[in-house]
């Protein structure tokens, strides 16, 4: 071996320990609290803290730390401000049970708030008793993974959202639960995020909520039992694919909430007795394919202004009204779906009806007009106006049509 | 008056009626879980069956015993028996018979389903209770109807006049003053109108159980109190009682003032 390897060998072996340090911080070691280790620290140092309770305020971390909680150590905020505050870039937090943050909403207090950092890693932390659970705002190409946030959110001005993103870029949400907050995740100019596997239950406000954020997607989420399930406003480019909206069942609850949506794809979600599955206001240019709407109020309520969309091989099974439609003008189209509803025949057996089937019956038609009609759902006589409108329409609009409607259930 | 109502319900549980009323409910109810197997879509489709067919029911049987049996019940009156009594044993003995039909026929079919594994069950009782609430109802109209009228054939007509004015064109009436008055305030109005027709007052108290509440809450604030909270359900069932009583009160005033 020459010289020359050796002494590089040789030096990165004594730099090394230089350059990425280890600090420990435990209840009986010489550094008893994470504030004083930070500050010990030189960046891209590692702190390690011991299991333990530590009661800390203001956590500032101005340099690249790496700080990793073993065996789920507790910070205290003792309901006093803002816990942790990031404002550099490369920190990772890890593994840490945060609780007790100040309740301030005035200045929206949060366990981990991230300013203008980048590559910062969020991740196995569980959080409880806070206002904020973690609060980026403009950053980029960060990860938020496997957190656990329990909130106790009871009304919508006193609460605050499980994570909540605001002028960010490419930021990785994955594997969180979120329960009982405001919002489970909220962005609002945030681009290019990705927010998949989570799971946003018992929310008062919306499981996920995006505002003016372009360019993003959420894939295999699961949304239970919110104020509304996804909220998706004034944003364009969003791909929501393969989630679950389940039960988010209330006077006023919807499954999926568009509005002012352009160019988004939204496929192979599921969406059970939800009031409103997908509530549509102003939205253009979307593809709904393969969704499966089962047991739902509404599955599909379009409040109008909604041009160039396509209803592909969906699934409405057993809703109380598969469409309810109040504009006069439509170029959307309904092709290939399967409707629990559809009582015509097919003669020459290859699987589509050979009878068109017109989604929006007179009834819902007339609930449109006067809610309070609702009221007499399942009555025979509405089932005798549904039916003669549906031998010879005369009320409903001509233009829905499915021209294609399939005789078995899309896969 | 005991006597009387055991005599009538011995002598229905013995006729061919009840057993075909038995047996269409038996084959209802396992065609539906065959066709659904699905215990919840099979409530649902039951909801429009009850609501239509045992008012419909309860009045051809009661006007038709009240009818068949004139003779005997004039034989009756001719014995020191207080009118009130043999009156109401009849009544009690019809519609207590086609109670017994109903339950056992719904009830048997859904029990092999599992109803009792199931988190179906108080869905299912709540369409029972509303069943035989108007098999009660309706059997009571029907008698008060036919001991008012003479006239077989016309007594029959008004009953079923009554059935179908209940049934299906006070829901037009209905609709057609929401759609005619949709600018006012409506929820009053609406709760008002479904509680004086004992037949979409049944209707709405399944739909309450069925989950739907959440549909019809949508609406506006009292409609949210009454459907959101046990508010509206109890006030229902009291209606419901209240309906019952009526008829029978009806009953005992007509023939207490018939001239035999």
């Amino acid at each position: 071996m020459n010289n020359k390897k050796w002494l590089f060998f040789v030096f990165v072996i004594i730099t090394t320990p230089l350059l990425s340090s280890t600090i420990e911080v435990c209840n009986n070691c010489s550094i008893k609290s994470l504030n004083e280790a930070i500050k010990l620290a030189k960046p891209n140092d590692v702190i390690k803290v011991k299991k333990g309770i530590y009661k800390e305020t203001n956590i500032i971390i101005d340099k690249a730390l790496t700080i990793i909680g073993e065996n789920l150590p507790t910070i205290d905020g003792q309901l006093k401000g803002d816990l942790f505050k990031i404002i550099a870039d490369n920190v990772i937090i890890k593994g840490f049970n945060i609780i007790n943050v100040g309740k301030d909403f005035a200045n929206s207090n949060t366990a981990i708030r991230i300013q203008r950092s980048k590559n910062f890693e969020i991740s196995s932390n569980r959080f409880e008793n806070i206002l904020y659970a973690i609060y980026i705002e403009k950053s980029s190409k960060g990860k938020i993974n496997n957190n656990k946030i329990y909130g106790n959110a009871i009304t919508e001005i006193n609460s605050g959202n499980g994570i909540h993103l605001w002028d960010c870029k490419s930021i990785l949400i994955t594997n969180n639960y979120i329960e009982k907050m405001r919002d489970g995740i909220y962005l609002e100019f945030a681009s290019n995020c990705e927010v998949d596997n989570n799971i946003s239950t018992k929310n008062i406000r919306y499981g996920l909520h995006f505002m003016f954020s372009n360019d993003n997607s959420y894939i295999k989420n699961k949304f239970i039992n919110n104020g509304a399930g996804v909220a998706v406003m004034f944003s364009k480019n969003i791909k929501m694919l393969n989630n679950h909206f389940a039960k988010n069942w209330g006077t006023a609850s919807y499954g999926l909430l568009l509005k002012e949506i352009n160019d988004a794809e939204i496929r192979h979600n599921v969406f059970e007795e939800n009031t409103i599955a997908i509530n549509v206001e102003g939205s253009n240019r979307i593809n709904y394919e393969n969704n499966n709407f089962t047991s739902n109020g509404w599955a599909l309520k379009v409040r109008g202004a909604c041009y160039n969309n396509v209803f592909i091989k969906n699934n409405f099974l057993y809703n109380s009204f598969d469409v309810s439609w109040n504009t006069k003008m439509n170029d959307n189209l309904f092709k290939q779906n399967y409707w629990s509803e559809y009582t015509g025949y097919d003669l020459d057996l290859d699987g589509v009806g050979d009878v068109p089937y017109r989604p929006v019956k007179l009834f819902s038609y007339i609930v449109n007009k006067t809610p309070e009609a609702v009221i007499l759902l399942r009555s025979l006589f509405i089932n005798l106006v549904d039916f003669s409108e549906k031998v010879t329409p005369v009320f409903t609009p001509d233009f829905l049509i499915d021209d294609e409607p399939q005789m078995k259930p899309n896969i | 008056m005991y006597k009387i109502l055991k005599y009538s319900f011995y002598d229905l549980i013995r006729s061919r009626w009840s057993f075909i009323y038995l047996l269409f409910y038996l084959l209802l109810g396992i065609v539906l879980l065959f066709l659904n197997s699905n215990l919840s879509n099979a409530i649902v489709t039951l909801l429009n069956v009850i609501t239509v067919l045992v008012p419909l029911i309860g009045t051809i049987f009661g006007v038709m015993y009240y009818y068949d049996s004139k003779e005997f019940t004039e034989l009756l009156l001719a014995q020191p028996i207080k009118r009130s009594n043999i009156f109401l044993g009849q009544y009690f003995g019809v519609a207590i018979s086609l109670s017994i039909s109903l339950i056992i026929g719904l009830g048997l079919p859904f029990m092999y389903y599992g109803l009792f594994v199931s988190d179906k069950i108080f869905e299912f009782l709540t369409l029972i209770i509303v069943g035989t609430f108007l098999t009660f109802i309706f059997t009571a109209i029907s008698f008060f109807i036919a001991i008012s009228f003479e006239n077989k054939i016309k007594g029959f007509g008004v009953a079923i006049l009554v059935w179908l004015l209940l049934a299906v064109i006070y829901d037009g009436i209905f609709l057609i003053f929401l759609v005619y008055f949709e600018q006012y305030p409506l929820d009053m109005f609406s709760l008002g109108a479904i509680m004086s027709n004992p037949i979409d007052l049944a209707r709405t108290l399944m739909l309450l159980k069925l989950d739907i509440s959440a549909l019809l809450g949508y609406t506006g604030a009292v409609f949210k109190k009454f459907f959101g909270t046990n508010y509206g359900v109890i006030l229902s069932y009291l209606v419901l009682i209240f309906w019952t009583i009526i008829p029978i009160l009806g009953i005992l005033w007509k023939s207490n003032k018939k001239d035999f």
